[in-house]
């Protein structure tokens, strides 16, 4: 019996260095987590080091898709008709919808076009199923299982049906993560869409709820507005649904209101997500005056076509929120490329 | 001598561990579920003490930090301090009954969170809610299975001889 105990009194030297490798290993830890915490070129290591622990990522994922697939197969004959129904009906009341949106956004391009101001062509969007695990549930993010080889970028936002779900921060080759609008380290500039108001939206770190900080007492905010994202800082396209304002209280100061704000999207678990392809216009645009339209970069009309190796995730061209559709008959954008 | 005659067993029961933790859980279960890498841990240094130690425990704890996305260093650190208290007390915690054990393991998973709470307080980061306070508990109910599988697994051909 080799290891049957170690002995009853260890030796002096033998706790003095256990104590000191234990040290040793509590100071190599605590640097990489300030190291991790501060952000900064740890951040590039990780990204590689993330590569090796995909396949446990997709094992993982395996019990989540086999629940999907037994539903999907389980589903008697009454219950898919009626889920077919009920598509049937939304599809038709969105398709009313969409049809009076369309000649909205035709009179809005002709406005635009008056006005000589040029916006962006429709979003391109590719469909993303996310992987079901659970990770460290003080960080709110989701995994994709769609990474670099299907044409996932890090910066791309990410929506659903309800709005805007959060932006991609990492991509491997075959998952993407992404980083919700609910974690505690996520803000997105939005405007309110009754008055165009501006504010920023923190996360909290519940996937329930956002928050409002320093709103002026002064300006017109109220319980029930719907915030959209204001696109300023670039790195969110304009016009995107985030949430609805639930409530509103004095902060400790009493010269600014706080804000809980319900999310438009739904964060806990969905099936799929949509990335938006096209990249987030650049800040200001739609407000440029005339001189400044024709240096409107083509790059954003021109939609990237389908990647080849977009196996497996669907691709297709949406109207975006505030642009012209392309068959409404469109005031053509100006192709020169002057800087 | 011929202890170590699954050495699989060891890795093998790491990767389940892990792959335990990722396991998509009901957002009403997910406050209490246990920490299986702490329990696989603590299970291979009572038994196996020259193979698992603070350099193992530190080396597991990154890729569980990688696994779960949490800050790089934080899981290494918990299980670094779980590991040098099990060493400390190893010799007595082995002729412990089962169900005294799994009292030290449980004291030893309230002593993770409290290191982890102390990790993130210092840090800014949001703390998880009092239901998490419970997984401990769990462990703890856990560490008799968990302990009696993974000695099978590991000595089961060494008994039947």
């Amino acid at each position: 019996m080799p290891h049957y105990a170690s002995p009853a009194t260890p030796t002096r030297t033998g706790e003095v260095a256990d104590t000191l490798r234990l040290l040793a290993y509590l100071v190599l830890a605590l640097v990489l987590i300030v190291l991790d915490h501060r952000g900064g070129w740890l951040n590039r290591a990780r990204q590689q080091a993330d590569v090796l622990v995909q396949p446990l990522w997709m094992v993982a994922g395996w019990p989540g898709r086999m629940a999907e697939k037994l539903y999907d197969d389980a589903g008697t004959l009454s219950q898919l008709t009626a889920e077919n129904e009920r598509l049937r009906n939304e599809m038709l009341v969105s398709n009313a919808r969409l049809a009076r949106l369309r000649t909205v956004a035709a009179d809005n391009a002709r406005l635009r076009g008056l006005l000589g101001a040029a916006e962006r062509g429709g979003l391109d969007v590719q469909l993303a199923p996310i992987l079901d695990i659970d990770l460290d549930l003080t960080r709110q993010r989701l995994v994709l299982d769609a990474g670099s080889a299907d044409g996932v970028r890090v910066g791309q936002s990410v929506i659903d049906a309800g709005g805007l779900l959060g932006q991609v921060i990492d991509t491997t080759p075959m998952h993407a993560s992404v980083l919700l609008l609910t974690d505690a380290s996520h803000a997105v500039p939005v405007a309110v869409t009754r008055n165009g108001v501006r504010l920023v939206a923190y996360g909290t770190g519940s996937s329930d709820r956002l928050r409002l900080a320093s709103i002026p007492l002064s300006s017109d905010v109220k319980v029930g507005d719907l915030l959209v994202t204001s696109g300023l800082g670039a790195r969110f396209p304009a016009g995107f649904l985030v949430g609805t304002v639930a409530a509103l209280r004095p902060d400790d100061s009493r010269a600014f209101l706080l804000g809980d704000v319900r999310p438009a999207a739904q964060l806990d678990r969905g099936r799929d997500v949509l990335l938006l392809r096209t990249a987030p216009a650049a800040p200001g645009t739609g407000d440029r005056g005339p001189a400044s339209a024709a240096s409107e970069p083509e790059a954003a009309q021109t939609d990237p076509s389908v990647e080849p190796g977009a196996a497996g995730t669907g691709s297709s061209r949406v109207p975006g929120p505030r642009s012209p559709v392309p068959d409404g008959g469109a005031t053509p954008i100006p192709t020169g490329e002057t800087p | 001598m011929s202890r170590q005659r699954h050495p699989w067993v060891l890795p093998l029961s790491v990767l389940v561990a892990l792959l335990l933790g990722l396991l998509p859980l009901p957002p009403l279960l997910q406050p209490v579920r246990p920490y299986w890498l702490a329990l696989v841990i603590a299970y291979w240094v009572i038994e196996s003490p020259d193979r698992v130690g603070l350099g193992v425990a530190f080396v597991v704890g990154l890729i569980a930090d990688l696994t779960f996305g949490s800050l790089l260093g934080e899981q290494a650190l918990r299980l670094v301090v779980m590991t040098f208290i099990l060493q400390r007390f190893r010799a007595r915690l082995r002729f412990f009954p089962l169900s005294q054990q799994a009292i030290a393991i449980g004291a030893l998973l309230l002593n993770d969170r409290i290191v982890t709470g102390a990790i993130h307080l210092i840090l800014g980061i949001q703390t998880l809610p009092l239901a998490f306070w419970l997984a401990p508990l769990l462990g703890m109910l856990l560490w008799p299975m968990v302990y009696l599988l993974l000695d099978a697994l590991r000595l089961g051909n060494w008994r039947k001889r």
